[in-house]
């Protein structure tokens, strides 16, 4: 590319390197300051919007080990494109949260305590050590991508070997901290408001993030196919329209489940009295269940919907929004009635998180750019058999 | 050996002099942050307080849990349940994840949001006075022994004498033995407990518990997961492979 196409203003150019701008000054401030100066944070709300946003970043991030596991463990190998795209996003999604977290933290040169000091009854102890360890799973899942750039083959070779257990130890440390995310509140039952508490968060909270991740791999297929039609031509990666709808039928289920389970927990813990109460948290509850649940449920179980790439793209826009409010009520609204104020987040707050989205989708797209993520299968579809290249429709968007 | 050390609070013979509140300043170097006690409210620099409730006053401080949250929640260890019972913190190992702020019960643990080096602050049940043989600064800064401080055992004994002896003048209720599994900071009270901002319905479950039953689940989903997921890796790949075998062989057939 030519430096004088990449110095070449556009709107979201712009808007970033603000935004960027912006936020390293607040991360400055937040560093030399400290957390009060810079956050609304109080005694009686000590987690805010940075807390929530690891949340969804985890779960968003959820697709690296659900496709995974399809191609690699139940060896459906129609799935197999959607592969570097997921853990692509996994990682990307897990070092934001990492990022974060460091920020977060009060202490943050102590980030390496829990390496050495342990307490294995906590919750947050699990959670850390799972993130370290996916994260690794993660490196090493992408590592053959960038060796194949450089065309190292003995290393993606010995890569491949240990590929399987790899992939083992990513599906189990990915179970383990999604629903351990929940498990963090099972603590509080006085605190967090019952239409979210349940002594099932941890399963909540894991059905949601295998929806949502799926649903987050749909977007970034939409928005990469648009972006790259423009420039190089879709037809060169391996998306195909029945495999987007096939990831989209797993969401599907993994709604119907999570709403099933909804309303068992409604039903066994005598919640529904509190869906009658009117109040801000009724009111989110409805719009998080309506907007992230059944909607999607609604167009899903529709074929015509599920074949239509637009439409699919509303759906998982319906469910990502769905896991964020999701996320943001169990973490900030659902714990406000009972610490007694009003929580929201500050400029820093906001500006750092934002700073940190940008980056990573800065990061995304640069890679995406720079390595085959979006992998043709084109060569392999030709050989194999012509038929199924034609049956499968491409996404390309110029229509 | 030292026998595991409580206090005990009689909201009815509590004046409100803020005594305590005074005493536990001066005992830990806080510097002021009220020019009325019966205003202030626990912060960084202040780990008890004296409400006013109508006629009635009421302290509030660590209740230094049986099993505490805070201890089980954190992740480092910074917090430790000592052999005197009390529930203390280690600014050295903490990494500031506010977790323990998240998970008390009672809402104690308070931070120091406005320096770089914050730490998690809160009542020590003055350890190092314990230690030393004394008795915990606020006890002995009462004037009226609303505030007692002693051994455990023979705490709750008194306790459940004052509530016999004079059943019309008490609630009938120890706050804090029960509540979120029982702590080491006992209440007498008149009226009940939440009219004089305790925080009520707590269970008489640690609340580690709550937890426990989440995380116990953990070996046996590892273990299951594992298996079935290098069974399943094993079985679609034999299928994959039979399938292919037989598309191969199906395909010779047809040609000859």
């Amino acid at each position: 590319m030519k430096t004088n196409e990449i110095l070449k203003p556009t709107f979201w150019k712009v808007v970033s390197v603000m935004i960027v701008t912006m936020g390293l000054f607040s991360t400055y401030f937040r560093f030399s300051r400290g957390l009060g100066a810079t956050t609304n944070l109080v005694d009686t709300a000590p987690w805010g919007l940075w807390i929530g946003f690891d949340f969804l970043g985890v779960g968003l991030a959820a697709a690296g080990f659900t496709i995974a596991a399809t191609v690699h463990i139940f060896n459906i190998h129609k799935y197999e494109p959607l592969v570097r795209p997921a853990i692509l996003t996994a990682f990307i999604g897990y070092s934001l949260v990492v990022c974060l977290l460091v920020v977060d933290l009060g202490r943050p040169e102590n980030f390496w305590h829990p390496l050495v000091m342990w307490n294995i009854h906590s919750v947050m102890f699990e959670i850390t050590w799972c993130i370290i360890c996916y994260t690794t799973v993660l490196t090493l899942e992408f590592a053959p991508v960038v060796l194949e750039k450089f065309k190292l083959k003995a290393p993606i070779k010995f890569l491949k070997i240990i590929s399987i257990p790899v992939v083992i130890a990513g599906v189990l440390f990915s179970t383990l901290h999604q629903s351990s995310f929940g498990s963090l509140y099972l603590i509080v039952p006085g605190r967090l408001h019952p239409l979210w508490y349940s002594s099932l968060l941890p399963v909540h909270f894991y059905i949601s993030c295998i929806a949502a991740g799926l649903s987050m791999i749909i977007f970034e297929s939409y928005q990469t196919a648009r972006a790259f039609t423009e420039e190089n031509g879709f037809h060169n990666t391996g998306l195909k329209m029945d495999i987007l709808s096939g990831a989209a039928s797993v969401v599907l289920i993994a709604l119907i489940a999570g709403f099933l389970l909804k309303i068992y927990d409604f039903l066994n813990n005598g919640k529904l009295i509190y869906l009658t109460i009117p109040s801000t948290e009724t009111y989110l509850f409805y719009l998080e269940i309506v907007v992230g649940t059944i909607v999607p449920i609604y167009l899903l179980s529709y074929r015509k919907f599920r074949k239509d790439k637009k439409w699919l793209y509303i759906i998982s826009i319906c469910v990502i929004s769905g896991l964020i409010l999701n996320r943001l009520n169990v973490s900030i609204t659902g714990l406000a009635a009972s610490s007694g104020v009003n929580y929201f987040p500050s400029f820093d707050e906001i500006s750092i998180t934002l700073m940190l989205v940008v980056l990573a989708i800065f990061a995304f797209k640069l890679v995406v750019k720079n390595f085959p993520v979006f992998v043709g299968e084109e060569e392999y579809e030709d050989t194999v058999n012509g038929k199924s290249a034609n049956e499968s429709k491409q996404i390309i968007l110029s229509e | 050996m030292l026998k595991e050390k409580g206090i005990l609070f009689d909201v009815t013979l509590c004046v409100g002099c803020g005594s305590c509140y005074q005493a536990c300043k001066e005992k830990n170097n806080l510097p002021q942050t009220n020019k009325d006690f019966l205003k202030d409210h626990l912060s960084n620099n202040t780990f008890t307080v004296v409400e006013q409730y109508g006629k009635m006053y009421a302290r509030k401080l660590c209740m230094h849990c049986n099993e505490p949250s805070c201890v089980s929640v954190c992740l480092v260890g910074a917090f430790n349940k000592n052999v005197t019972g009390a529930v203390l913190y280690d600014a050295d190992k903490c990494i500031g994840c506010r977790y323990c702020m998240q998970a008390c019960p009672h809402k104690i643990p308070r931070y120091e949001w406005g320096t770089t080096q914050p730490r998690v602050r809160k009542c020590t049940l003055c350890i190092d006075r314990v230690k030393a043989g004394k008795i915990s600064a606020c006890s002995e800064a009462c004037p009226t022994e609303a505030t007692l401080f002693g051994d455990m055992d023979q705490l709750v004994a008194v306790a459940k004498k004052r509530l016999k002896d004079d059943p019309e003048k008490y609630y009938q209720q120890i706050y804090g033995l029960e509540e979120a599994g029982g702590g080491h900071v006992l209440v007498l009270s008149p009226v009940p407990f939440e009219q004089l901002g305790y925080t009520s319905k707590l269970s008489k479950e640690p609340m580690p518990a709550f937890t426990m039953r989440a995380m116990e689940k953990i070996p046996p989903v590892v273990a299951v997961g594992g298996v079935f997921l290098s069974g399943m890796y094993w079985l679609t790949k034999r299928k994959n492979q039979i399938a292919n075998e037989e598309k191969k062989t199906t395909n010779g057939n047809k040609e000859i």
